[in-house]
């Protein structure tokens, strides 16, 4: 219940954990929250020769308005702080209404945006939020970046497109659109367990009132977040009706992958599947059709 | 081995500075390094809540930190609740007249928890406590008593 022997670095600045991480990249492993490395490394099913601890760039810590009028968060911010802040609660209410789902306080105060999203825990609520809100992730190598969308970025049970030499540094969000309403829902046996299903929903409304389009992203029913662009589909140009949304949600379960866990059956999670579809979409297109209203009086 | 490092870091008011190997748990440090018994292990994995610390303020795993990480911060344990020997934080009253404890090995990491919660929301509803407690394990009592003393505890610091 100790972590095996390791060589321990803390770089003060990003281009010397890069530079680090460039010598040592095939022994060492990047240390952001430490909220799941380090269980792992005490049951030493990891054994890293070399941690390189991000917990020292903190200028990878920020929340700001992007030039696009969205949001971009620094890799090192901690959930705690996405949870708190007026910004992200402004503009990207999906995820400040999903944080709270993560684990406890304890761990909020530590975790960090990119560490989870790097981690991709199929069970984790930001890689699912991340790939909700069309999140772009920049990746930093020493000398180079790119850029990598959310929905490329996660390959499988925690695996993703990060390279060895990499580090996911920023996310950026895009700027949320008019008469757009989101819901995030998740079941668990206790608050703060790990979900046995959840999803993120999405409902845009054309100026008529009629669903534009709608996104359904769930989580802790495959190996990695999954888009179901099906059940999404039946929702263009229908009028938000319970009879729509129990269209979407029995087009659900051909879409996901559970399988059986401690926690729940795989038929269980497909029944919780349909049920949280439901209830997100009535909550989400209830929201946009709110937004819609106040954009109306507003404009009177 | 690997290389030691060195570590600065004031618990509950007292600087203290070690040389420490990398891969020394917080939780263990503050036990064997520092002889702050107070902080108990549970699970070393995080998900009991008994080595609950306050860091600058936060409640977070003890177990979960490498002492090295705390250098140059601020740290506080159940030993930091009062200022001397013999005296109960109100919280700590309120657990012991409402039966809030039995063994008692999950109680400090319950108490490190509810510090910080009760300063941020001094009026508590019922389900907010039960969501607050919700990462911390008692195989004891059952939650009722711990609910209980948090009520008592918001109450005693209610002006009457």
């Amino acid at each position: 219940m100790k972590p095996a022997p390791f060589e321990y670095e803390a770089p003060d600045s990003l281009p010397a954990a890069l530079d680090l991480l460039a010598r040592h990249g095939g022994e060492a492993k990047l240390l952001a929250g430490g909220q799941s490395l380090i269980p792992v490394m005490n049951f030493r099913l990891a054994q890293p020769a070399f941690l390189i601890d991000l917990n020292r760039l903190s200028d990878l810590d920020y929340v700001r308005r992007s030039a696009a009028g969205g949001l971009a968060i620094g890799a090192m911010t901690r959930q705690r702080r996405l949870e708190r802040d007026p910004l992200v609660a402004e503009l990207a209410p999906l995820l400040h209404e999903a944080v709270p789902f993560i684990a406890h306080p304890q761990i909020r105060n530590r975790g960090t945006l990119g560490g989870s999203l790097a981690h991709a825990d199929p069970a984790a609520e930001l890689p699912a939020v991340a790939v909700a809100l069309g999140a772009r992730l920049r990746l930093a190598r020493a000398g180079s970046e790119r850029w990598v969308d959310a929905r490329d970025f996660f390959a499988g049970l925690f695996s993703t497109a990060l390279e060895p030499d990499e580090i996911l540094i920023e996310v950026e969000l895009p700027p949320p659109t008019p008469r757009i309403g989101w819901a995030f829902l998740e079941t668990a046996r206790r608050h703060g367990d790990y979900a046995q299903a959840g999803v993120a929903a999405r409902v845009s409304l054309d100026g008529e009132g009629r669903c534009q389009e709608a996104g359904l992203t769930y989580l802790s029913l495959g190996g990695a977040p999954i888009s179901a662009q099906e059940a999404a589909g039946t929702l263009a140009g229908v009028v938000p009706s319970p009879a729509a949304f129990a269209a979407a949600a029995e087009a659900a379960p051909g879409e996901i992958h559970p399988v059986d866990d401690v926690h729940a059956s795989a038929a269980f999670k497909r029944h919780l599947a349909r049920v949280l579809t439901v209830r997100a979409l009535t909550l989400a297109s209830a929201r946009a059709a709110q937004g819609m209203a106040a954009a109306q009086e507003g404009a009177r | 081995m690997s290389r030691p490092h060195s570590v600065a870091v004031t618990v509950n008011g007292r600087r203290h500075e070690r040389q420490v190997e990398p891969r020394l748990l917080l939780s263990d440090f503050l036990r064997h390094e520092l002889g702050l018994t107070g902080t108990h292990v549970g699970c070393e994995h995080g998900v009991c809540g008994a080595c609950t610390i306050l860091l600058d303020g936060e409640p977070v795993r003890s177990c979960l930190l490498l002492a090295v990480q705390v250098d140059g911060r601020e740290v506080t344990t159940v030993e930091g609740l009062t200022p001397e020997p013999g005296t109960l934080h109100p919280i700590q009253q309120a657990f012991w007249e409402t039966h809030g404890l039995q063994c008692g090995f999950c109680t400090p990491g319950f108490l490190m928890t509810l510090v910080p919660f009760l300063a941020e929301n001094p009026d508590p509803s019922e389900t907010e406590i039960r969501q607050a407690l919700s990462g911390n394990l008692c195989r004891c009592t059952g939650y009722q008593h711990i609910v209980d003393a948090v009520l008592a505890a918001a109450r005693n610091a209610r002006p009457r």
